[in-house]
């Protein structure tokens, strides 16, 4: 089962090497991970998507409470979350395909926000399916470059993380 | 009034009553060295090898609840280290460890001694600092001691760079500190403890399986009261030795890979079983899967949450303090107007009995060859159960942990979780130092004496008149017993050959040396070696049999209850 782990933890050097060797040296998969400090500087957050069952989530978590700098972690998809990734893409942009390009962008919301004579580079933001999604609309061979963030979560309504 | 950081290091230690630092300078912790000089406070154990300092400070801890702490220079002395730190970590040992480190303004540059020691030790401390700033250094140490002895206890390490040991800084140690990401906790959840009663009560086949948790939060009397208020068997893991009287007639022995018959049949068939402080490793209930087969209800009471079904499915966790936790449970089962049913409880301690005529540990010594049992029974003997053992790993472990019955916490004192060779010697140093008038013997074999040997001479120059059992039977036992048992007697590389005369080697060192080839010169040699030698460390070689097993056993991969016994073969 997939989960997104939320974490508050201390904003310093070496607490992302903790997470990261925690994950690693007990064999924990990562499928994304991103951090950035909150709105309060002496804290960071990080979300990270992982796989494993119910009984390896547990695990986890509790290895992650465990680690010193961790402040809070909690399970977003255990209740209704909005997670969100962003993507920028170049593409070959000339003759027709300019056209089609645009189109294609337009129908998945995104926007294009770098312009050349033989490029663009469009912004997409979704869940990771959606972006997904666009790549396999995209004829292949247009595609130049690609860079996702990985998925950030928020729970919804009134569960809140924070300290 | 302003300190420079060596000086705030050594003020920082005598706030927290270090009575003992065990270390080896080089070039980054010379200022802190220079300030060790100028005071006599704390006493510092130079050692011949790093290692060798943290396993003495890792037993200095072990054996007294005191905080043990070590110094080591950056690079090489860390990465010696390395070892020591580990092995204390994994059986949570509360230590403070000091590492020198190059300057700051070096850092990065690949300097001379200079390694990445947050980096190296992370995954093997409870937590770890840089200190980057002096005006950071006290509170980092004060942080350090907390967290090494809170909570689950371990390692933690402070790197100071060289730079930071000469910058100068008002000096005040904090009193207390708060972490708002760190709150262990200690009192068990009602909740859990009104449903652990229950279970208690409904019991039919119930057993007590306690760890080194009992030890390490000093709640041996609290376990003792639990068993004895239920009447129910109880067991120890290689860890929890000493934390349950193995006197008590309610103690079936040592569980796990070479524990007892009736406490590997109790474990496996039990219909609760109350686990403190323990946790259901690899060593201790065999297969996983062939453990879970059998159903049982468990709880667990433990500090870490992380521990509690990992392994095993428990029905009622209780995180906390172990000695908190038992004693709530004392005063509820007390009060409580039920009783575990008598009947039931006869019925299972006759099971017991049955499995208990086994007699598993039984072996034959004969008039030629001394058998290594035999040594550790006529040691027990002579020191009235009294000593503080130490052990090397191998199989003279497990026959310590066999056949040595402690009956007091923190006499045992071993490597279980890492199982690291060479342990056995600095460990015994530690113990010493710990406890100035207690009979300290190290049990060992001629494999793992050699990991550390050196220390003979840090021995000597601390007049620590240790007494080294050396169950020497020229092979690397364990090994020798795997490779006979399951890769067809192909005996690759663990026959030791080229062995020093460790006679000789003691007299060198200015110990007394001794070599003991027959049974019957067994217990006089003890005998002179604990009276006559009393003050002297003894290194006393034992001739041992070469073909001696290790039983019961159970192997890798096997059901708990799938023991090969003596008897079998």
């Amino acid at each position: 089962m997939r989960h997104i782990i939320s974490i508050l933890l201390e904003n310093e050097a070496g607490a992302l090497s903790r997470v990261c060797g925690l994950f690693s040296a007990r064999g924990y998969n990562i499928e994304s991970l991103t951090v950035a400090p909150t709105e309060d500087p002496s804290l960071s957050r990080m979300t990270i998507v992982t796989t494993g069952s119910d009984a390896i989530i547990e695990q986890i978590t509790k290895q992650l409470n465990k680690l010193i700098e961790v402040v809070k972690v909690v399970d977003l998809s255990e209740a209704p979350h909005i997670e969100r990734e962003l993507m920028l893409v170049k593409v070959r942009a000339v003759g027709k395909d300019r056209e089609e390009m645009k189109r294609i962008a337009d129908i998945f919301r995104g926007r294009i926000i770098d312009v050349t004579e033989t490029a663009y580079v469009i912004e997409l933001t979704g869940n990771g399916s959606k972006l997904d999604a666009f790549i396999e609309a995209t004829d292949r061979s247009l595609i130049l470059e690609t860079v996702r963030t990985g998925v950030s979560g928020i729970g919804r309504g009134d569960r809140i993380l924070k300290v | 009034m302003q300190l420079t950081g060596a000086e705030i290091v050594i003020r920082c230690l005598q706030e927290e009553n270090v009575d003992y630092v065990f270390g080896y300078p080089g070039g980054s912790v010379l200022y802190i060295y220079d300030e060790l000089f100028k005071q006599d406070k704390i006493k510092h154990v130079l050692v011949r090898h790093e290692q060798a300092a943290v396993h003495a400070a890792d037993a200095y801890s072990r054996s007294s609840n005191k905080m043990g702490v070590c110094m080591v220079t950056s690079g090489p002395g860390v990465t010696n280290a390395v070892t020591g730190i580990a092995t204390a970590y994994m059986d949570s040992i509360p230590m403070v460890v000091l590492t020198g480190q190059v300057p700051t303004h070096y850092i990065g540059e690949d300097a001379f001694q200079e390694c990445d020691t947050v980096g190296i030790t992370r995954p093997c401390v409870k937590h770890n600092f840089l200190v980057k700033d002096v005006r950071d250094l006290a509170v980092t140490l004060k942080k350090a001691f907390y967290l090494a002895k809170t909570g689950r206890p371990g390692p933690v390490l402070v790197d100071i760079p060289k730079d930071i040991t000469t910058h100068k800084c008002a000096f005040e140690y904090p009193k207390s500190i708060e972490m708002r990401s760190y709150n262990p906790v200690v009192k068990g959840h009602p909740g859990q403890i009104k449903k652990a009663v229950q279970l208690i009560l409904d019991a039919k086949r119930p057993l007590i399986y306690a760890g080194g948790g009992v030890i390490l939060s000093n709640s041996s009397s609290g376990l003792i009261k639990l068993a004895h208020l239920l009447g129910f068997p109880v067991t120890n893991t290689l860890m929890g030795l000493g934390g349950y009287p193995s006197t008590d007639g309610q103690f079936l022995g040592m569980l796990g890979m070479h524990g007892t018959y009736e406490a590997n049949m109790a474990m496996q068939t039990a219909d609760l079983i109350v686990a403190v402080g323990a946790r259901f490793d690899d060593r201790v209930i065999g297969n996983q899967v062939h453990f879970a087969s059998v159903p049982r209800k468990i709880i667990h009471i433990d500090i870490d949450p992380s521990s509690i079904s990992k392994r095993v499915k428990v029905e009622v966790p209780i995180v906390g303090d172990v000695g908190e936790v038992l004693e709530e449970l004392c005063k509820q089962l007390s009060a409580h107007k039920d009783k575990p049913e008598p009947k039931a409880l006869a019925a299972w301690w006759k099971d017991i009995d049955a499995w208990r005529s086994k007699k598993s540990l039984k072996y034959k010594q004969g008039k030629e060859i001394i058998m290594p049992q035999y040594v550790v029974e006529k040691l027990y003997e002579i020191t009235g159960g009294d000593a503080f053992i130490t052990s090397d790993v191998g199989q003279h472990q497990m026959w310590a942990a066999q056949y040595y019955k402690f009956d007091k916490p923190r006499r045992w004192i071993n490597s279980g979780g890492l199982g690291t060779m060479g342990v056995g010697l600095p460990y015994a140093m530690g113990v010493k130092l710990a406890n100035p008038k207690a009979t300290v013997a190290c049990i060992t074999g001629e494999g793992s004496i050699q990991m550390n040997i050196q220390e003979l001479s840090t021995a000597k120059q601390f007049r620590l008149p240790i007494k080294i059992i050396n169950l020497n039977n020229r092979y690397l036992g364990m090994v020798r017993q795997w490779q006979e048992m399951f890769h067809g007697n192909r005996y690759a590389e663990s026959y030791v050959d080229a062995l020093p005369d460790f006679v000789k080697l003691a007299e060198a060192y200015g110990h007394v040396g001794m070599k003991i080839e027959r049974p019957a010169d067994v217990e006089p040699a003890l005998r002179e070696a604990f009276t006559k030698h009393k003050n002297d460390l003894v290194f006393m070689d034992f001739m041992t049999d070469q073909t001696a097993n290790v039983y019961p056993m159970v192997a890798a991969g096997k059901g708990l209850s799938e023991m090969i016994l003596a008897e079998d073969l």
